[in-house]
């Protein structure tokens, strides 16, 4: 840990639901001292034009990132492949967050 | 100080702490501790300053003088000036910003609870989308007490010496008030808000660990326009710009 990151309070990543039956999606992230507190400031800094109905939030640390080094045996295999695509389906109609 | 009708001089009293603290707290704007920290004290000043707007807006309509809530917030000097004096207090350092919040907010937390009831329509809608911020105001001090008074030897120092700094000012909130006294079922009379403002605070600052002070002298006359010295500086800088170009907007 350097000399910046003792003194300054840890990141966490910030996760918020616009509305009722969507999934969270990550915002941003933001400082905080403790998880209580990343929850106020995250309120204050990503809802407060009302975009959102629950916040999570997740000390970034905790989070296991792909490296962008190891970018094409992750993905690009999966390119070449239709038949994993539901490209065949028809979307009924009124269906608004698939 | 100009002699308003009852309901006018209790709105104005409302309509002038909520403009004063809100001053005081956006001068934390690009001085608090952390970026997320400005942005908290930032949103707490406006919600107060919408609840200025609201009250001061009513104040000019029940007054009927033709004063709107730019003549009422920018062309008062501060003997007109009905706040109480906590909310003119100089920020200091952090804790005592938070040990002001505490009080303040807990305050008017029982303030607009109680005038959801209140008989006045447009004071009752008020209270019901206020409560809801100064739930929130509340709540954003005690987490700050909590961690600065049960923390560590400093930060404990700290808090405590915010407390001391703030508490004198602390009986003024509660002094009997002609104008609400005038306006029962309108107007809260401030004495009745102590007992819940008292369990919510005690509580806080026994989970903090922090002594509640007991000063030996305290503040009197806000509401009658006796103010600190600082009121004067606040509104020099708060006023500047309306004084200097009148009617001035964008």
């Amino acid at each position: 840990m350097n000399e910046s990151s003792k003194r300054d309070w840890p990141l966490w990543e910030v996760f918020v639901r616009a509305r009722r039956g969507l999934s969270h999606q990550h915002v941003g992230s933001l400082h905080a001292p403790d998880a209580a507190m990343a929850l106020r400031n995250a309120r204050d800094v990503y809802t407060r034009r009302g975009e959102g109905v629950s916040i999570w939030v997740v000390p970034s640390a905790a989070i296991t990132a792909s490296s962008p080094d190891e970018k094409d045996q992750f993905f690009d295999p999966a390119l070449d492949k239709a038949y994993r695509h539901p490209t065949f389906y028809d979307v009924p109609e009124g269906a608004k967050h698939l | 100080m100009r002699t308003l009708p009852p309901l006018a001089a209790y709105t104005l009293a409302l309509g002038d702490d909520a403009l004063i603290l809100s001053q005081r707290l956006a001068e934390w704007v690009a001085r608090a501790p952390q970026i997320e920290e400005d942005v908290a004290l930032a949103n707490i000043a406006l919600d107060l300053l919408g609840q200025a707007r609201t009250l001061l807006s009513y104040t000019g309509e029940v007054e009927g003088a033709g004063r709107d809530e730019d003549d009422l917030a920018y062309l008062r000097d501060d003997r007109d000036l009905r706040n109480v004096q906590l909310t003119e207090i100089p920020n200091g350092d952090f804790a005592v910003t938070m040990a002001r919040q505490l009080v303040f907010s807990a305050y008017q937390y029982e303030l607009y609870t109680a005038l959801l009831d209140s008989a006045d329509a447009t004071i009752a809608g008020l209270a019901g989308k206020a409560v809801k911020e100064v739930a929130y105001h509340r709540d954003h001090a005690t987490q700050w007490v909590l961690r600065l008074g049960d923390g560590t030897s400093v930060s404990a120092a700290r808090m405590q010496a915010g407390l001391d700094q703030v508490w004198p000012f602390v009986a003024e909130l509660f002094d009997p008030d002609d104008a609400a006294a005038s306006l029962p079922g309108v107007a809260a009379d401030p004495a009745t808000l102590r007992p819940a403002w008292e369990r919510y605070v005690t509580a806080v600052l026994s989970e903090a660990t922090l002594q509640q002070p007991e000063p030996g002298w305290r503040s009197r006359g806000g509401r009658a326009g006796l103010h600190t010295e600082h009121l004067g500086h606040l509104l020099a800088e708060m006023q500047h710009l309306h004084r200097s170009h009148p009617g001035a907007t964008w």
